[in-house]
This record gives C-alpha cells, sequence and structure tokens, in this order.
C-alpha cells in the first residue's frame, strides 16, 4: 500500500491518463438539470474530466446505474430467434463513490450474484468491470445514518481518494493502479478516515424474529396517507434491485421485439399487480412496511448483514418529508414496548 | 393661502388626486414585488411622518400611502430617495434627480408571482425579471400594465394585463432513464392537457399538446424529464378589466425567449406613440390595439425582431370578453315577463 499527494493539476494529469484507458464513471453536477428550475442535478454519470466530480455534495441519485441501468435490454428477439446484445462499452470502469455506495454495491452483489444458484449475467458483465476508487468521506451529510447500517467504512476499493480544498490524497491498494499515480504524486504516508458518528442517531431493532402482529401495527398507517407513491426512495437507493421484465414490440412488426428490465419498486403502484388484476400492497403503509423490513430485516436473515447501507437518500428525495430513518426508530421504539401513540 | 398646483406633473410624479381636497396618496413602485424588508420601514416612515400611518398594499404590488398632504410633496420625493435608489436604479432606471420622486407614472407597476426564488413550479426567477423590465421600461407616461408569472398556473393573473408574461419550460427527456413509471403521463393527464401518453413503456410528449409547465419534470422519479436550459415564455396581450369591455389575454407568442419578450414590448413603445388619441387622458394600450387591429399592432412590435427558431406567433387574435352594456340580457328578476 502507497499513498501520495497531488496538486489540482497533477491530479487532472493522472485523471487525463486514467480516462484514455478506462471509463470514468462518478458524481457530476449537471447545471440547471434538477427537480425545480435553476437547481442543478447531482447525478451518477460518465466524467470526461476532474471538474466534472462533485466531491462537496451527496448526490441526488446512487451509482447503482452503472452495473443495473434503469432499462436494459435483456434480448432482442424476432420470429424464431434472439440475440443477446453485447455491452456498448466494454472499457474497465473507474467508479468514484463513497463508502456507504461501495456497501451498497456489495449488497446489490448479494441479490444478482448470490442469491441462489445462478448468477445474474447482464449484472455480472458490469460487475466485472468496475474499479472503486473510494471518496472519503469522513463526516455524516444531512440524513446520513451509515454507521448504524454499519456501512461507514470499507475496505473494498482499489484507491481510496481525499479531496483536501489544495491538495489530493491517494491511497493505492490495487497495486495495477500505481503507475499511473507513481509518476506525478509525491509520497505521502496519507490513510482514509471513515465516518464515525451519524448525524442522526438510528436505532435498529433489536429482535431475531419480527412479532407477528407488528406487521398490522398502527405504526404503518400514517404512510397510507403520507406516502404518494412516486418511488423516489426505490430509485435515488443505491441498494433497491427490483426490476419489472417488459417484453416491447416495435410498432410496425407483430413478431420482431425486445425484452427488457426497468427499474421498478415497492413504492410504485402496479409493482404488486398480477394476472387476473390481483394487486397485494394497495396501501402506501403496507408498502413502507415491506420496505423497511426488506431493507432492516429480512435481507439480514438471508444474507447476515442488512440492506440498508444508511446513505439517506431516501430521505434527502422524499417530496413529502417522510424519513425511512425515523420510520426506523419508531418501530424499534414499538418493538421495544416504547412509545404507542404517534406524536 | 389657496393650493395651486400642475394637477398633470403631479400625476406624472405618481401622486394623485383623491377624494379629500388638499390630500395626495403616493403610489411607491416595487418592481416584482419583491423587496429587502428594510425598505419597509422606509414606507412606514412616510406614512407615519406625511400620512395617516395607514399604507394600501395594492393590487399591482406597490404600496399607496394615502392622505398625505400635497404641500408635503418634497419632502415625501426625498424621503423616497433610498427606494428609487434599490428598487430602480439599481435595476438600469436613469433618473437624473434623485430628490425629486418618481419620473413617471403612466406605465404600472410590474408585477410577478414570487416565482422560483421560492416557488417549486416557477419556471424562471419572475422578480428579477420584472426588476430588468423595470431597467428598460421606466420611467414611461403610457398606460401599460405588465406582469410576469412563473409558470402557466398564473398566479399572478398575467391573463388580466396588457403583457401577460408566462415562464414556461421545454421539458427534454432521456430515454435510457425512463422506467416507466407513467408518474408523468398520469399528472400531465389530471392536472394539465394530456400532453404526455406511454408507449412501449416509455413517456411521449406531444409538443402541440405541450403547455410548458413543468409539471412532467417534477413528477419524474428518476430525472428522465429535465428542463431545456435556455428558457421560454408565452406572451399574452391585451387582457384587461375596465368599463366597456372586460376581458381575459390571449396569447400573441408562445416559446419565444426572453430577449423577443423583452424586444417585442420595448417595440409597444413607439407604436404607442404612433397611434395613441392625444385627446384623451391616457389611452389605454387595448384599446389602441382594438384600433388599429391585431395586423397591425404585430407588425409594429415584431418590426425588427428575429425570432427564436422554437418561436409561434397567433396568426389572428380573438378575445374572449364581455360588453359591459348588456340591457338586453339584464332584466329585473321580480317583475320578469316572457
Amino acid at each position: 500500500m502507497q499513498s501520495f499527494d497531488f496538486n489540482y493539476q497533477q491530479f487532472a494529469e493522472v485523471f487525463a491518463r486514467l480516462g484514455k484507458k478506462f471509463r470514468l464513471f462518478g458524481p457530476k453536477r449537471v447545471p440547471g438539470r434538477g427537480r425545480f428550475s435553476d437547481t442543478d442535478l447531482i447525478t451518477y454519470a460518465d466524467l470526461q474530466n476532474p471538474e466534472d466530480l462533485e466531491t462537496a455534495e451527496k448526490s441526488y441519485l446512487s451509482p447503482k446505474s452503472i452495473v443495473f441501468p434503469p432499462d436494459e435490454t435483456t434480448f432482442y428477439f424476432t420470429a424464431d430467434q434472439f440475440t443477446e446484445p453485447e455491452l456498448s462499452d466494454n472499457r474497465e470502469t473507474i467508479v468514484f463513490l463513497r463508502p456507504c455506495d461501495i456497501n451498497g454495491i456489495e449488497r446489490l452483489d448479494r441479490i444478482f450474484l448470490e442469491n441462489g444458484k445462478v448468477k445474474d449475467p447482464y449484472y455480472q458483465r458490469r460487475r466485472e468491470k468496475l474499479h472503486f476508487f473510494m471518496i472519503e468521506c469522513r463526516e455524516s451529510f444531512e440524513n446520513c445514518f451509515c454507521v448504524a447500517m454499519n456501512a461507514n467504512r470499507t475496505d473494498n476499493f482499489a484507491t481510496a481518494i481525499r479531496f483536501a480544498p489544495e491538495k489530493v490524497s491517494v491511497m493505492i491498494q490495487n497495486e495495477s493502479f500505481l503507475e499511473a499515480f507513481a509518476e506525478v504524486g509525491k509520497k505521502s504516508d496519507f490513510v482514509p478516515e471513515f465516518v464515525k458518528k451519524d448525524s442522526k442517531a438510528v436505532n435498529l431493532p433489536d429482535v431475531e424474529d419480527m412479532p407477528a402482529d407488528i406487521f398490522s401495527d398502527s405504526l404503518w398507517d400514517e404512510y397510507d396517507s403520507r406516502c404518494i407513491a412516486c418511488g423516489r426512495c426505490n430509485t435515488s437507493c443505491v441498494t433497491c434491485s427490483c426490476f419489472s421484465t417488459v417484453d416491447i414490440f416495435y410498432p410496425d412488426s407483430r413478431n420482431c421485439g425486445e425484452r427488457r428490465r426497468v427499474w421498478d419498486g415497492c413504492h410504485l403502484d402496479g409493482f404488486t399487480d398480477m394476472a387476473g388484476g390481483h394487486s397485494f400492497r394497495k396501501d402506501k403503509g403496507d408498502r413502507m412496511r415491506f420496505k423497511t423490513f426488506h431493507k432492516i430485516y429480512d435481507f439480514r436473515k438471508r444474507f447476515s448483514e442488512d440492506m440498508c447501507v444508511g446513505c439517506g437518500r431516501c430521505d434527502d428525495v422524499c417530496p413529502e418529508y417522510i424519513s425511512f430513518s425515523s420510520c426506523i426508530n419508531k418501530l424499534s421504539d414499538r418493538l421495544s414496548g416504547g412509545k404507542k401513540d404517534e406524536e | 393661502m389657496s393650493l395651486d398646483i400642475n394637477r398633470k406633473k403631479v400625476t406624472k410624479n405618481a401622486y394623485r388626486v383623491t377624494k379629500r381636497r388638499n390630500m395626495t396618496a403616493i403610489r411607491v413602485r416595487v418592481p416584482g414585488g419583491h423587496l429587502d424588508a428594510e425598505h419597509l420601514k422606509t414606507v412606514a416612515e412616510i406614512a407615519q411622518k406625511f400620512g395617516d400611518g395607514n399604507v394600501h398594499i395594492t393590487i399591482r404590488q406597490g404600496f399607496e400611502i394615502p392622505n398625505i398632504p400635497f404641500e408635503k410633496m418634497n419632502e415625501v420625493n426625498a424621503a423616497l430617495k433610498p427606494l428609487l435608489e434599490t428598487l430602480q436604479c439599481a435595476n438600469g432606471v436613469v433618473i437624473e434627480n434623485l430628490d425629486n420622486g418618481y419620473p413617471g407614472a403612466g406605465m404600472r407597476n410590474i408585477s410577478a408571482c414570487i416565482g422560483n426564488r421560492v416557488c417549486p413550479f416557477g419556471n424562471v426567477d419572475t422578480s428579477a425579471l420584472a426588476a430588468k423590465l423595470e431597467g428598460q421600461l421606466f420611467p414611461n407616461d403610457f398606460h401599460v400594465k405588465i406582469a410576469v408569472t412563473g409558470c402557466p398556473n398564473d398566479c399572478i393573473k398575467a391573463h388580466m394585463q396588457d403583457f401577460g408574461i408566462i415562464a414556461i419550460c421545454e421539458p427534454q427527456f432521456d430515454y435510457d432513464s425512463c422506467i416507466g413509471c407513467e408518474a408523468c403521463a398520469n399528472t400531465c393527464r389530471r392536472k394539465v392537457t394530456g400532453a404526455i401518453t406511454m408507449r412501449n413503456g416509455k413517456a411521449v410528449r406531444d409538443v402541440r399538446r405541450c403547455i410548458g409547465c413543468g409539471e412532467c419534470v417534477l413528477a419524474c422519479p428518476t430525472s428522465a424529464w429535465t428542463r431545456n436550459q435556455t428558457k421560454f415564455f408565452r406572451l399574452v396581450i391585451m387582457g384587461r378589466t375596465g368599463k366597456k369591455n372586460p376581458r381575459l389575454a390571449v396569447p400573441f407568442l408562445n416559446w419565444v425567449t426572453e430577449d423577443v419578450v423583452m424586444k417585442v414590448i420595448k417595440n409597444t413603445i413607439p407604436y404607442i406613440d404612433k397611434h395613441i388619441l392625444r385627446c384623451l387622458a391616457k389611452e389605454h394600450i387595448g384599446y389602441i390595439v382594438d384600433r388599429t387591429g391585431y395586423d397591425t399592432f404585430r407588425r409594429e412590435v415584431l418590426d425588427g425582431i428575429e425570432l427564436n427558431s422554437e418561436a409561434k406567433v397567433a396568426k389572428t387574435l380573438q378575445w374572449p370578453g364581455y360588453d359591459t352594456v348588456n340591457d338586453a340580457n339584464m332584466k329585473s328578476y321580480n317583475q320578469r315577463k316572457v
């Protein structure tokens, strides 16, 4: 393991050098493309130069689109044959992301690669190309609770980077990146630090098995009227992995088309629609309960860790100011026999 | 000693003859209806020191300070100086002598909804645009009413103005980010014009139905819909209240840029100058357009202006309104006969 310091001009040189060989993907500020006029959208996107990299603010959307695009064609079909598309970009990819998001992609790995015998090939071929360049995160943003979710730390990165006002410090774990950095940088003893304290205290439920009556507890009722089913909590979440399979037919053909998988989410209308018109979890409170249990309870039963990584994006983006972390706390209170009445 | 003042000069100085003999009222212009709260103190001071301590908030977002003796006008003008400096001069208005009060009163205060400084629906900073218009158009003695609204909800009632500037946005679509959740199509169908439909799991926008409100951008959970960085406007014209023929403004230009809006409104000044009936005290622009016809108005106000490629111009204009003389329709209800 070696570390180096750079001024921003030197870092730009390394960035350019890496860009010749790798696809570079990271948090990017897109001016004027925010939800409201004259606001910026901070999203994950391809980076052309180091100035594209937004290191000061949390992104609105997560990096999951690099392994799990919102809309992916799995195959094209004609009357009697089908073809799987090649990836349009076959380069190895460097992703700049924070520890919570590295943990988040590991959660996606559980679902797509380790959940049952078959590894998801569409996910796998994208995932294999990734190299994590960790953006050091020492202090919680608003709504973050990664410490509570045990997702504030990771050692799963090729390099770790600190963006300080005057210099950039990089620790290199993956030796194959050493050359690109070592030529320009000045040796240093930089070691990344991690968030130690959440901006908001979140207490996870301390139960082995959920008591059956908590499923019908009045705790969930308020979300029936508060949630508007916009699905932002799902689309912004780094660990939400649900998709719907959609067949589309080309307009002028009876038997040509393609199969796609498209992001879906448990808060969106239609998510539980079934053949015959049946739909379970019609009430938004039921959807909130389902999501909460999945994120902090039943995923753990299968994979020994919670799904939620505490990035807090669901709280950041909810237009109705529903706080998932507050919901976790309410659930914990209820399970420990605490507050019964809604405040 | 009896009061001897030049009423016409006084009116152009933003004072008015009031019901009470020897007493006047000053109208304070607040372009865009937005001001530093500190200026409220100046308004309060004028009302308390020279008036009767009352202030009327006008429909056009200015202040009317009543019950000021005419002989206090010079002192009031001096007290108005900080307001003129900030709300007019800082926006580009040229005023030769800041001790003499407002240099004109024909063109009314340019009002604005709260716009995107606060409102999620606002497509532009309406107050800033109003301030910019103030800088380009004031002082001006012609009777013109202008308002800026941030979206087609039209909270400022741009449709009641001679020039109603409605900020709109062109939603742009990123096909790959759309997950077919239908939030945009649902909101557009329920709240707007149904311009978005779904085809093969993707949103499709009918450009002829889209009114540019931006609801789809607000509704989209993946930012597949975002706003074109060029800002567009719909200009509705010649709406009015009044004693003869109240009516709503109708669209004259659609999908025009701010630059076009500015130039068109500026071109209106020589148009009015050319056609106004001088025998009337202050002929209102709407009646001038009634007299010259839309074709003449359009030709003269678009003269020399290069429209942006997206711009649309109305072929004809018809105002929904009614004549206040309505004798045939209005009958006594108690003694009605067939």
